[in-house]
């Protein structure tokens, strides 16, 4: 396993795989009444938060917590960063503490990577500016698989706002990496302006018209609906929040129409949701919603994480 | 004590097929090795233990029969098989990991967890019955009656194993043995079992100084 996790594309296949394989154990931990593994007793994990996070940094804390990992907290308001120490100051000195993970969420593109290259310990990119989100895709591919059987060959959509969302970024590679074909819907204003020309060969598709491509033949297998992400929304992106509803949103008509293309037609949503906005409460709380299947599946997906990370001699696994 | 209800993970209810299974990664039998047990043998000591179980137990209440991944899995499925013949009755079977236990875990690259399946009726209370192909230095043993602990209290946890070679290295004794094999520590035991490995059963012993 890698000693970092700073993209999806960090992840081979047979070690996506591996991390999907070894949530499922760690699913099993979470329904027991006593939720405590001693394996990584005498690791310590820091999640450091720049950006605001409830269920990521809450799951990453819980995680370490039932793995035994000595787990603490730090954000930008309360540490020395409010203070004006740089980036490589703070964390050469939470490095200078000899910690065995460093799980960071920065508003900056590429901060993981930058702190890689400077700390000892494991860095694990709890979603870096627009960049990605890799714990993210793993624990929406997780709950995809659980639902679907293998992910191989099947349609996912994923609708909404592709420029500032690095959950899209991440979901795609991982999805790819396990066969998966995705089609990304968006409004042209939200399109990032290189998506067009990513590789097309292994069922990768963008479109402007989310309507044709549910209806179109190919019914999905499953719709990701993301976030409107209204405080990164000044620039004016769509005239209205009831257009964009109407154009990009899984309201109820659009539901059931999907719904009669495909019964077993699965919809996710990463939250936090704007109800009414890009997901009606319809298709929120519809027996087809895995949303809070995926919230259930972040703790075990990331004790997951933490295990292969932290757990081994840091040397891979003999074939 | 809590009763884990819901920590039956496969829907394990009891059913007494060995699950259908990849025949397991490992080294090839050594071909100058020398086998111990043929599958005769393990029939016979399986069944015999089969019936100590029973006996001790004086009968098939509250057995719980959990085998160790991932030859232990198939050991416990034939060992409940055969105390259905003997008993007629049901003994709740299944399978717990101990990776996440393991004392080893830093000094070795990242083992991958195997499945855990414990039977609806949970362990508290019960008499839970390890299974275990070799029994060597003990620290599986160990590393298992942590992991159970973190499942419940049962009323007693007893020890079968296929082989016992020796060697302890934590005070854990087996309560009941198919065979006691004295080797040394340079030798090493392979155990193969249709189920898992797809050949014939057989307990081999290769390597050391001859």
């Amino acid at each position: 396993m890698t000693r970092h996790l700073l993209s999806s594309a960090d992840l081979s296949r047979e070690q996506t795989e591996a991390i999907l394989d070894t949530a499922a154990s760690m699913h099993d931990v979470q329904r027991r009444q006593v939720k405590k593994l001693p394996t990584l007793r005498g690791r310590t994990v820091i999640n450091f938060f720049f950006e605001d996070s409830t269920r990521t940094r809450s799951s990453f804390e819980i995680a370490g917590k039932w793995m035994s990992a000595d787990t603490i907290n730090l954000s930008a308001k309360g540490s020395s960063t409010s203070k004006g120490e740089s980036l490589r100051d703070t964390v050469m000195t939470v490095n200078a503490m000899a910690v065995d993970a460093l799980v960071i969420r920065h508003n900056a593109s590429g901060a993981c990577q930058q702190v890689a290259q400077w700390v000892d310990a494991s860095v694990i990119n709890a979603g870096d500016g627009t960049h990605e989100h890799p714990t993210q895709a793993l624990l929406d591919a997780y709950t995809l698989r659980s639902r679907l059987g293998s992910l191989d060959g099947r349609h996912v959509v994923i609708v909404g706002d592709l420029t500032h969302s690095r959950v899209f970024r991440s979901n795609v590679i991982t999805l790819k990496t396990l066969g998966a074909r995705v089609t990304v819907v968006a409004p042209p204003t939200l399109m990032p302006s290189g998506v067009s020309a990513w590789s097309a060969a292994d069922g990768f598709a963008t479109s402007w018209d989310l309507d044709e491509t549910l209806y179109a033949g190919d019914a999905p297998d499953a719709v990701m609906m993301l976030r409107v992400q209204r405080e990164r929304m000044s620039g004016g992106f769509f005239p209205t929040a009831r257009e964009y509803t109407v154009g990009y949103g899984m309201t109820r008509p659009r539901l059931e129409r999907l719904l009669s293309a495909n019964p077993e037609a699965a919809i996710l949503h990463p939250g936090p949701m704007n109800r009414g906005l890009e997901i009606s409460a319809d298709a929120a709380d519809s027996a087809n919603s895995l949303v809070l299947d995926q919230v259930s599946a972040g703790v075990a997906v990331r004790m997951s994480v933490l295990y292969h990370l932290l757990a081994g001699d840091g040397s891979e696994a003999a074939a | 004590m809590p009763r884990p209800d819901s920590a039956a993970t496969d829907g394990s209810d009891g059913s007494h097929s060995a699950p259908v299974r990849q025949p397991l990664p490992g080294q090839p039998l050594d071909p100058t090795g020398r086998d111990v047990l043929a599958a005769s043998d393990i029939a016979r000591a399986l069944r015999r233990i089969a019936h100590e179980i029973v006996e001790h137990n004086k009968g098939a209440e509250d057995l719980v029969v959990l085998g160790i991944p991932s030859r232990g899995v198939e050991l416990a499925h034939r060992l409940v098989d055969l105390i259905a013949e003997v008993e007629g009755a049901t003994v709740p079977v299944g399978a717990l990991d101990i990776t996440f236990f393991r004392d080893d875990l830093r000094s070795q690259p990242t083992r991958a967890p195997m499945p855990s399946s414990i039977p609806a009726g949970g362990i508290d209370g019960k008499v839970v019955v390890l299974v275990d192909d070799v029994l060597y230095s003990g620290r599986t043993i160990r590393a298992a009656l942590d992991a159970l602990t973190d499942l419940g209290r049962p009323r007693a946890v007893r020890l079968a194993v296929l082989v016992d070679r020796g060697h302890r290295e934590l005070p854990i004794r087996a309560d009941h043995v198919g065979k006691n094999l004295p080797t040394a520590h340079t030798e090493k035991v392979q155990v193969r079992l249709t189920g898992s490995d797809g050949i014939p059963d057989v307990v081999r012993i290769a390597g050391g100084d001859r």
